[in-house]
C-alpha cells in the first residue's frame, strides 16, 4: 500500500503524473479501460486517486470540503480581528476622481436645472422643459411658452424619462448580429453609397417615421439631390392619410387644420378624438376645459357632441354622445350637411336616434355661427373630411374658429403614406431595392400586412436599421444602429402650428446612439458632421440676423421665434361625394392603444401599466364590443377570440364596453410585440396582420369566434356588476352632477340632481362634540401652521387622459410591479383616475374622478397605525413616515378612500443602474413591506419653503405646483393654501359646486375636494 | 336530576369502580410509558403533523425572504388568511382559559377531567395565533416597534391603535394561561416524579415539580395561587376577544363598524373553543380508553355550552341584519347585500349553515352524548367559525365605499401552507403534550371518586378555609399511595 503523502501533490501544478505507484493495484487487473487515460489510477477509479485528483483541480465545491481544522479557525479568527484595525492602512487602487475645479455655470448640488427640447411626434411635436439633476434628466414637464405644450404634457412625454433609460435599448452597432462599431459601418455604407453613386441612387431607399424636423428633412433633400433616383419614404402607424386625400378633395392641396376649441360654444366631433392621445390632446384640453370652468357668476360653458363607434377620451366628456358605427359616422355627416342646406345627399337607413341627433346638432350649430367647430377623425374616409371643411365654411367658422395652416410635414410626399409604403414594398419586391435604410421604423411590424413587408426586406441586399431597440425589423437586417433617444440628441422639431423647438440633448448617449442627423450625413458622405453642427448650420442659414445671441434665446426659450406659420386663405372647391352608402355587415374598426401607440412604447413600463383612460386596463390591448353585440355572440370579458379577414388573423382578449356601437368590433393595434426589450414582449396582442393598405381603419368582415380560451385582463377596476355599481355609486353621492342652466339659475341649490339620482333627505350628519380638530386646536394639542396645504379637483375639466398618473410616477419614483400584480389588486399609482357610468349601458354618460390622497383632516389611517407611521403635519398634511413603517396595512383597511399602496414585494429596481439615474433624488425609494402614498409632493413644498426663507418671505400662491397638478393639460386640478383666502385654491373652495368625498358619511374632513361635474345638455336631446 | 345532585353526585363525572390508585395508574402510563411502547397511533399521528411544521417551515423562510407577496393580500383586501387565522386561533384558546378560569370559580366539577388539556390546546392555540401577527407585517424584523421599550429616539408605540391593545392583551392572555397551566401540573408533576421508571424520566419530572411533596402549606399556597389566577384569568376571558374585535369595530369599513362586536366575539371564541375541545376530546377518549374520566355527562355538557354560545352567535348575525336595514346607512346595506349576494356569497350561506343550523341537532339529547353526532357538529363549528372571521375581513374590505377599488382576494398556496402548517404545529404540541404530560388533572378527578367522608365538595370557600383536608385526599405525592 501506499501511503497518502505520497500523492500528495507538490506545489508545482504541472506535476500531472503522480509518483506512481509502485505495484499496479490488483484493481487494474484484467482491466481493458478508454484509449486515453491520465493514469493508472484514473483508470481503475479507486478513492485514493480521485480524492488525489479532487485536491490537485479542485472546483470550488471541492475546496470548500476541505476544511479547516479548530486550531487553524481560531487563529485566522485571532488574526482577522487584530488586523481588522488596520483596514484603514490599505491602500485604495489609484482613481483619479475629478471634482469640478471651475463649477459649470448654474451648477448647484442638489439643485435641478431646467433645459427646453421638445419631444418629436408625428403631427407636431411638444416642447418640454426637462429637469436634470447634476447632469441626469430625471423629469418632464411642460413649456409654458410651447404652443403645444402650455405648460402641461401628455403621459408619453412624462414616460419619455423612463424610455432614456430603458436598459433594453439597443447598446451597439452590431452587424447581423456581431457587435460591431459604427467606424466599421461608415466603411460599410460607403461601399453601397459609392455604388448608388453611378446608379443615381436608383437602389437607395430610406424609410423614416414622418420626418418632423426641419435641420433632417433638409438633410434628406440634399442627399435626393445627391442621389436623384433614390426615394425617402415616410410611415407612421397612425397617419393622416384620410384628412390629407379630404383636404386635397376639398382645397386642392393639403392644409393642417387648426380647430380652436376655447373659441366655440358648439363643438361636433365625428370620430374625432381630440382629446385622446396624440400630438394635439394637450392644446385641445387646454382649450376645451378653458370654455367649461363653469364658476358662480361665470356659466358659459361649451356643448360638445360625439359620434363615435367606441367610447374615447372625447366621447367620454361629451354632453351628448351617439354610438355609430364607424361607416356610419359618414351618414351622420351628411345629415348635418344637408340640415344645414348644404349640396350633400344623405344616405337613407339611417337610424331614428341618429336623424334626431342630426336635427338638433343642426340647430345648434346654425345658432351658433361663427362659433362652433365640426371635426373629424383621421380614420373617416376623405370625404367626411371635405364634407367637415363644407360644413365648417358654410357655418362662417373658417378664420374664427378653425384655421387653416401650410401643412406642417416638412418632408411632403407625393402621395399618402400608405401609397408611399406600397410604393416601396414594390420596388423592393421587384429587386430594384438594394440599400434601405430604416430611421426609427419597424415595418415588420407596425406596416400594412398585404404588403408582406418581411418578405420584400428578404429581397434588399444591403438593409440597415436605425432604431433604440433591436426590434422585430432590426433581425432581419444586416446592420442594427443604436438610435439616440430624444433626450440624448441635438435635432429641432416642429409643432402643430409649424412652432419649431431646438431638440436639446440633457445627456450624453447612454449606449452610444446615434441620431437621423448622423445617419442622414453618413448617407450623404458628410460622416464628420455632428447633429450639433447641423442644426445650428441649418438655423444659421436661415435666419442669420444676431444669430448666437438669437440661438441661445431659442435654446433657453424653448423655441425659435417667428417660425409660426401664417393662416392659410382657401376657396372651397366643389367635390364629388362618393362612398356615401354604409356597407352591411360586422364591421371591424382599428384604433391605436391609448397607451403603447402604435406600439412603440411596448418596453416603458410606466406607459404599459398606465390604465387606459376608459377601460383602466393595463398592459393588454383588447378587441373591443358592445355590451348588446357581446351577449349576442355569447362572449364574455377575457373571451379570446379570432377575427379573420383575407387569409389572415388575429385573436385576442375581448373587453365588453359600455356605449360602444353595436355590430362592430374595435381592435386596438400596439400590443403583441415579440422584440422590443423583456416588459413589452407578448403585453397584448399584435393586431397589425388585420391592417392593411385598403383597410387601414375599418373593414366589413366576419364576427369574431371564440376560441375557448380566456385571459385574465389586469383592470384596475374590477368588472363589478353594471348596474349594482351604477346604484350605488348614486345611493353615495360619490358623484355630484349638474346642468348649466340649474347652476346659473341657483348655484347653491343641492337639489335632487346634484346628486346622482339621489334626492336630498336634508340628511346631513352632525356630530354632538365639536369636530376633533377643532376640539385639539382649541386646546393648543395640534399645531396650526400658516399654510394649510389643499386640493381641489374640477371634475368637468378632467379628461382622463392619464397624464397625473405618469408624472406622479415620475416624480415619486413609483415602481411598476407587472400584470400579475396588478391582476392581484397590488398597482402602485399615488393617484388613479376612477371612471363611472351613469345611464344606460347600451349609451352610458361617463364620469372621471381623479383620486389622490384626500389628505383627510380627520384621517383614520392615522389613528389605527400601531407604530405611528403616519401622522399629521401642522399644515394639515397626512404624512408617512416609511422609515418607520412596519407594515401592518391597517391604515390601508381603514382608508374609506383606497389611496395607500403596500409593497407588497421588493417592487423598486434596486439592480438596474440605468434606472437609478432617473430616480427623483428627492424622493425616497421605498423597500418591501412598507407603505406608501400621495404627500401632495411634499418635496415640492419643502423646496419652495427652503427658498422662502431664504428671501425671507412667505410661500406665494402658486409657488408650489404638485406633479399632478403641472402636468394637467385641462388644468383640472388646483393646489395651494387654504388658510389664505386670497389663494387659488381657497376661492375654488368656495365655489358652491365644491364638495368633499364620504364627508357627511365618515366626517373625515379631506382636503382634497371636488368641484361637481357640469353638464351642458341640449334640451332637446335630454330626454334619451 | 336536579342541578343540586349534579354538585352532590359524581357518578355521571367518572366511570364506576375508580379507586385513587386506579386513576393515578391510568392517567400517569399514558405519559410514562416507555418510549419503545409509544403506540403506533400516536407516532401516525406525529407523523403527519411533523410534515405540517416542516410546511410552516418552509412558509415562514419564503415568506421572511420573498415578502407578504406571495399571499394573496391586495388593496383593498389587505388582511385575509393571516388575520382570519390569527382570530380563529385565539378564539379556540378561549374554551381553555374559561373551563379553567370561570367553571372554576362556577364550581362547576365536570370541568375537573377536559380542564388540562383545554388549558394546553390554549397554550398552544395562542402559539398559533401569535405567529400570524408577527408575520403579517411588512417587515417582521421590526415588529418589537409594536412593544413599548424605551430607546434613544423617544419612540413610543401609538396607543390609539387598536393593535397595540392586541398586543398587551394577547401577551398577557398568553403569559397567564401559561402560568395557570403550569402552576395547575405541579401536583401531577410530581406524581409523575414518583411514578417515573427511568432516570432520565425522574430528573426532569422531579425538576418540574418543584419540589413539591403534597404537604400542606404546599397545597395551602396551591389554592391561593390557583384562585388568583382563575380571579386573573376571568376577566381576559373576556378581554381579549374583545380587545380582538376591536380592531376591527374601531375600524371604519363596513361590516367591522359594529358595537356589537365584543360581546358576540367572546361568544364565538367560547363556542369555537368548545368545539375544538370536542374536536380533540373526542378521538383521545376512545384511543386511550378514557371513557370514565371524560364521560357522557362531560359530552353532554359541552354539547350544551356548544348550543348556547351557538345561539348568542347567531344572535349577533341577526343584529348585523337589523342594524344595517335600521341605520338606513347605504353602506351597511350594501355589505350586508354582498354578503348574501355577492361573489363570496357561498362562505356565508356556508357560514349560517355550519354555526347556526347544525348545532341546533344539540335540542336532542341523544345527539349531546352520540360520539359521531357531537364530532360532526364540532367540525361544523370549527369550519363555521373559520368562515365566519373571513366573511367579515374579507367581504367587508373587498368592497368597500368606493366602487371604484372593489377588488376581489384569492387565497395562494402560501396563505394555505401557512394556515395547514400551523394546524400541524398545534397538533404537534398536542400531541407531544399528551405523550409527555399528565393531559388529565390526576389529583381533581380525585376529588370526584365517591368517599367516605369526603364529598368532594371543592369549591372556593373549602378551598380557603381547609386547605388541609385535601392534602389526604387528593393523596398524590409522597410515598405510593397503593
Amino acid at each position: 500500500m501506499i501511503e497518502s503523502q505520497e500523492i500528495k501533490p507538490r506545489p508545482s501544478t504541472s506535476s500531472l503524473a503522480p509518483a506512481v505507484p509502485e505495484p499496479v493495484p490488483a484493481e487494474l487487473a484484467g482491466k481493458s479501460g478508454p484509449a486515453f487515460w491520465q493514469s493508472l489510477e484514473e483508470l481503475a477509479g479507486t478513492e485514493r486517486f480521485k480524492d488525489f485528483m479532487a485536491r490537485e483541480y479542485p472546483t470550488q465545491a471541492a475546496r470548500m470540503l476541505d476544511l479547516p481544522e479548530r486550531r487553524t479557525v481560531l487563529k485566522l479568527m485571532g488574526a482577522s480581528l487584530a488586523l481588522a484595525g488596520f483596514n484603514s492602512c490599505t491602500r485604495q487602487p489609484d482613481e483619479k476622481i475629478v471634482p469640478f475645479a471651475k463649477s459649470p455655470e448654474y451648477l448647484i448640488p442638489g439643485q435641478p436645472l431646467y433645459f427646453a427640447t421638445a419631444m418629436p411626434w408625428a403631427g407636431g411635436s411638444i416642447g418640454l422643459l426637462v429637469e436634470n439633476h447634476m447632469g441626469r434628466p430625471t423629469k418632464a414637464e411642460g413649456n409654458e411658452l410651447h404652443p403645444a405644450s402650455l405648460g402641461a404634457t401628455d403621459s408619453f412625454a412624462q414616460a419619455a424619462v423612463l424610455g432614456l433609460y430603458d436598459p433594453d435599448r439597443a447598446t451597439t452597432v452590431s452587424n447581423r448580429g456581431r457587435i460591431s462599431t459604427w467606424e466599421e459601418f461608415l466603411v460599410a455604407i460607403r461601399a453601397q453609397m459609392n455604388v448608388q453613386e453611378a446608379r443615381q441612387g436608383s437602389g437607395l431607399r430610406v424609410l423614416s417615421r414622418t420626418v418632423m424636423s426641419p435641420t433632417l428633412a433638409n438633410q434628406a433633400r440634399e442627399l435626393l439631390a445627391l442621389y436623384p433616383r433614390a426615394t425617402w419614404t415616410q410611415f407612421d402607424a397612425v397617419n393622416r392619410d384620410n384628412a390629407r386625400a379630404g383636404n386635397i378633395l376639398a382645397f386642392g392641396a393639403d392644409v393642417s387644420v387648426h380647430a380652436q376649441y376655447d373659441k366655440a360654444r358648439t363643438i361636433v366631433s365625428l370620430e374625432h378624438d381630440f382629446l385622446g392621445g396624440g400630438p394635439e390632446q394637450v392644446r385641445a384640453a387646454r382649450e376645451f376645459t378653458n370654455s367649461r370652468r363653469v364658476r358662480a357668476g361665470s356659466t358659459l360653458m361649451n356643448r360638445l357632441y360625439v359620434v363615435e363607434s367606441s367610447p374615447t377620451q372625447t366621447g367620454a366628456m361629451a354632453d351628448h354622445r351617439l354610438p355609430l358605427r364607424a361607416s356610419e359616422v359618414g351618414t351622420l355627416a351628411r345629415l348635418i350637411a344637408k340640415g344645414l342646406g348644404l349640396p350633400i345627399t344623405a344616405p337613407a337607413g339611417a337610424s331614428a336616434a341618429a336623424v334626431r341627433f342630426a336635427e338638433a346638432v343642426v340647430r345648434d350649430l346654425q345658432a351658433n355661427r361663427g362659433s362652433s367647430i365640426v371635426t373629424c377623425g383621421d380614420s373617416q374616409a376623405p370625404a367626411v373630411h371635405a364634407i367637415v371643411h363644407a360644413i365648417n365654411a358654410h357655418l362662417a367658422n373658417v378664420g374664427k374658429t378653425v384655421r387653416y395652416l401650410p401643412p406642417i410635414e416638412c418632408l411632403p410626399q407625393a402621395t399618402g403614406q400608405v401609397e408611399a409604403m406600397r410604393k416601396l414594398a414594390d420596388d423592393m419586391r421587384s429587386g430594384r431595392v438594394e440599400t434601405l435604410v430604416m430611421i426609427d421604423s419597424n415595418p415588420l411590424f407596425d406596416a400594412p400586412a398585404d404588403l408582406d413587408f418581411k418578405a420584400a426586406l428578404a429581397k434588399v441586399p444591403f438593409r440597415v436599421q436605425v432604431s433604440t431597440h433591436v426590434d422585430e425589423t432590426a433581425l432581419e437586417c444586416d446592420w442594427q444602429i443604436p438610435l439616440a433617444h430624444f433626450l440624448e440628441s441635438w435635432s429641432d422639431a416642429k409643432a402643430f402650428d409649424g412652432t419649431v423647438t431646438l431638440v436639446q440633448p440633457l445627456i450624453a448617449p447612454l449606449f452610444g446612439g446615434k441620431t437621423a442627423h448622423d445617419v442622414t450625413a453618413a448617407l450623404a458622405n458628410l460622416p464628420g458632421q455632428s447633429s450639433y453642427d447641423l442644426v445650428r448650420g441649418y438655423w444659421q442659414k436661415q435666419k442669420a440676423d444676431a444669430f448666437d445671441v438669437n440661438w441661445r434665446r431659442w435654446l433657453h426659450d424653448g423655441l425659435v421665434a417667428g417660425t409660426q406659420a401664417a393662416p392659410l386663405s382657401l376657396t372651397l372647391r366643389a367635390f364629388d361625394d362618393k362612398d356615401a352608402n354604409p356597407a352591411g355587415g360586422f364591421e371591424v374598426a382599428f384604433k391605436p392603444d391609448p397607451t403603447v401607440w402604435d406600439g412603440r412604447f411596448a418596453n416603458n413600463g410606466w406607459l404599459q401599466e398606465l390604465p387606459k383612460p376608459i377601460t383602466k386596463i393595463t398592459w393588454d390591448n383588447t378587441i373591443q364590443l358592445s355590451p348588446t353585440t357581446a351577449a349576442r355572440l355569447g362572449i364574455a370579458v377575457g373571451d379570446v377570440v379570432t377575427i379573420e379577414s383575407g387569409g389572415r388573423s388575429v385573436s385576442g382578449p375581448v373587453w365588453v364596453s359600455p356605449g360602444h356601437a353595436d355590430e362592430c368590433a374595435t381592435v386596438f393595434f400596439g400590443g403583441g410585440r415579440t422584440h422590443c426589450g423583456h416588459v413589452g414582449v407578448n403585453a397584448g396582442f399584435n393586431a397589425y396582420p388585420l391592417r392593411t393598405t385598403t383597410a387601414m381603419w375599418s373593414f366589413i368582415g366576419t364576427e369574431p369566434k371564440k376560441t375557448g380560451d380566456n385571459i385574465a385582463i389586469a383592470s384596475t377596476q374590477e368588472h363589478v356588476d353594471y348596474e349594482v355599481v351604477q346604484h350605488e355609486v348614486e345611493k353615495r353621492e360619490i358623484l355630484r352632477v349638474r346642468t348649466v342652466a340649474s347652476f346659473a339659475a341657483d348655484p347653491n341649490s343641492l337639489d335632487a340632481e346634484a346628486r346622482v339620482g339621489r334626492p336630498d333627505h336634508g340628511h346631513h350628519p352632525t356630530s354632538l362634540y365639536a369636530t376633533a380638530v377643532e376640539g385639539e386646536i382649541a386646546r393648543g394639542e395640534r399645531d396650526v401652521s400658516q399654510y394649510q396645504w389643499g386640493m381641489v379637483i374640477d371634475l368637468n375639466a378632467c379628461t382622463a387622459c392619464g397624464s397625473c398618473v405618469t408624472a406622479c410616477v415620475a416624480e415619486n419614483n413609483i415602481p411598476v410591479v407587472g400584470k400579475d400584480q396588478v391582476l392581484r389588486g397590488r398597482e402602485m399609482h399615488w393617484i388613479r383616475i376612477d371612471r363611472y357610468f351613469d345611464g344606460p349601458k347600451e349609451n352610458p354618460r361617463f364620469h372621471h374622478q381623479p383620486l389622490p390622497c384626500m389628505q383627510c383632516e380627520n384621517a383614520p389611517c392615522e389613528t389605527v397605525c400601531p407604530v405611528g407611521a403616519t401622522t399629521h403635519s401642522p399644515e394639515g398634511l397626512n404624512e408617512m413616515t416609511y422609515n418607520r413603517c412596519v407594515g401592518t396595512r391597517y391604515c390601508s383597511n381603514n382608508c374609506p378612500y383606497k389611496v395607500r399602496r403596500f409593497n407588497f414585494l421588493l417592487y423598486s429596481d434596486y439592480a438596474t443602474e440605468t434606472l437609478k439615474l432617473q430616480r427623483n433624488p428627492d424622493v425616497t425609494v421605498r423597500s418591501r413591506g412598507v407603505m406608501e402614498k400621495c404627500t401632495y409632493c411634499v418635496q415640492r413644498i419643502n423646496s419652495a419653503r427652503i427658498t422662502a426663507k431664504r428671501e425671507d418671505r412667505t410661500i406665494r400662491d402658486g409657488e408650489v405646483v404638485t406633479a399632478c397638478q403641472q402636468v394637467c393639460p385641462a388644468s383640472a386640478i388646483t393646489f395651494g393654501n387654504i388658510s389664505d383666502p386670497n389663494s387659488a385654491v381657497a376661492k375654488q373652495k368656495r365655489e358652491p359646486h365644491n364638495y368633499s368625498l364620504l364627508d357627511e358619511e365618515l366626517q373625515t374632513r379631506p382636503r382634497t375636494t371636488y368641484l361637481a361635474k357640469i353638464r351642458n345638455p341640449n334640451p332637446e336631446l335630454e330626454t334619451t | 336530576m336536579s342541578e343540586k345532585a349534579l354538585h352532590d353526585d359524581h357518578s355521571e363525572l367518572i366511570g364506576p369502580g375508580h379507586t385513587l390508585g386506579t386513576i393515578t395508574d391510568k392517567i400517569s402510563e399514558i405519559a410514562l410509558i416507555e418510549p419503545k411502547k409509544t403506540p403506533i397511533g400516536w407516532l401516525a399521528v406525529t407523523g403527519i403533523a411533523s410534515l405540517g411544521v416542516l410546511m410552516l417551515g418552509v412558509t415562514v423562510v419564503n415568506l421572511v425572504f420573498t415578502g407578504i407577496g406571495i399571499w394573496g393580500n391586495n388593496v383593498p383586501v389587505g388582511w385575509a388568511f393571516d388575520i382570519i387565522n390569527f382570530v380563529w386561533w385565539i378564539g379556540i384558546g378561549h374554551a381553555g382559559t374559561l373551563i379553567s378560569a370561570v367553571l372554576m370559580l362556577l364550581r362547576q366539577e365536570w370541568r375537573t377531567s377536559i380542564n388540562r388539556f383545554a388549558e394546553a390546546m390554549t397554550i398552544f392555540a395562542v402559539m398559533c395565533a401569535g405567529m400570524f401577527p408577527l408575520l403579517h407585517t411588512g417587515r417582521p424584523w421590526l415588529a418589537f416597534w409594536l412593544m413599548p421599550y424605551p430607546n434613544t429616539m423617544g419612540m413610543w408605540p401609538q396607543f390609539r391603535s387598536p393593535l397595540i391593545w392586541d398586543v398587551f392583551a394577547v401577551s398577557t392572555y398568553a403569559t397567564v394561561s401559561m402560568l395557570f397551566w403550569y402552576m395547575g401540573m405541579i401536583p401531577d408533576l410530581a406524581t409523575f416524579r414518583d411514578h417515573a421508571k427511568n432516570k432520565i424520566s425522574k430528573v426532569v419530572y422531579g425538576l418540574l415539580a418543584m419540589g413539591w411533596r403534597g404537604a400542606a402549606r404546599h397545597w395551602d399556597r396551591y389554592e391561593t395561587a390557583s384562585l388568583l389566577l382563575a380571579g386573573l384569568s376571568t376577566p381576559l376571558v373576556l378581554s381579549v376577544h374583545s380587545v380582538v374585535s376591536f380592531d376591527f369595530a374601531a375600524g371604519l369599513v363596513p361590516g367591522w363598524h359594529t358595537t356589537v362586536f365584543p360581546p358576540y366575539f367572546v361568544a364565538g371564541a367560547i363556542f369555537a373553543g368548545f368545539a375544538m375541545v370536542l374536536t380533540l376530546a373526542l378521538p383521545i377518549r376512545a384511543f386511550y380508553g378514557l371513557k370514565d374520566f371524560i364521560t357522557d355527562k362531560h359530552l353532554d355538557n359541552m354539547a350544551k355550552v356548544l348550543l348556547a354560545t351557538g345561539l348568542i352567535v347567531t344572535y349577533g348575525y341577526a343584529l348585523e341584519l337589523f342594524i344595517a336595514w335600521y341605520s338606513g346607512s347605504p353602506y351597511e346595506a350594501y355589505m350586508i347585500t354582498n354578503r348574501m349576494s355577492g361573489p363570496y356569497n357561498h362562505l356565508y350561506w356556508s357560514l349560517i349553515l355550519c354555526n347556526c343550523t347544525i348545532p341546533q341537532l344539540f335540542w336532542i339529547k341523544r345527539f349531546r352524548t352520540n360520539v359521531w353526532m357531537l364530532f360532526f357538529v364540532s367540525m361544523s363549528v370549527n369550519i363555521g367559525m373559520w368562515l365566519e372571521r373571513f366573511v367579515i375581513i374579507v367581504q367587508s374590505l373587498h368592497r368597500d365605499f368606493l366602487p371604484s377599488s372593489w377588488g376581489m382576494y384569492s387565497p395562494t398556496i402560501w396563505d394555505w401552507g401557512m394556515y395547514i402548517g400551523t394546524i400541524g404545529f398545534f397538533l404537534f404540541m398536542f400531541m407531544h403534550f399528551i405523550r409527555l404530560l399528565p393531559m388529565i388533572a390526576i389529583f381533581e378527578v380525585k376529588l370526584l371518586v365517591p368517599r367516605s367522608g369526603v364529598t368532594g365538595k371543592s369549591g372556593g370557600p373549602s378551598h380557603g378555609k381547609k386547605p388541609g383536608s385535601h392534602g389526604p385526599d387528593a393523596h398524590t405525592a409522597g410515598a405510593g399511595s397503593h
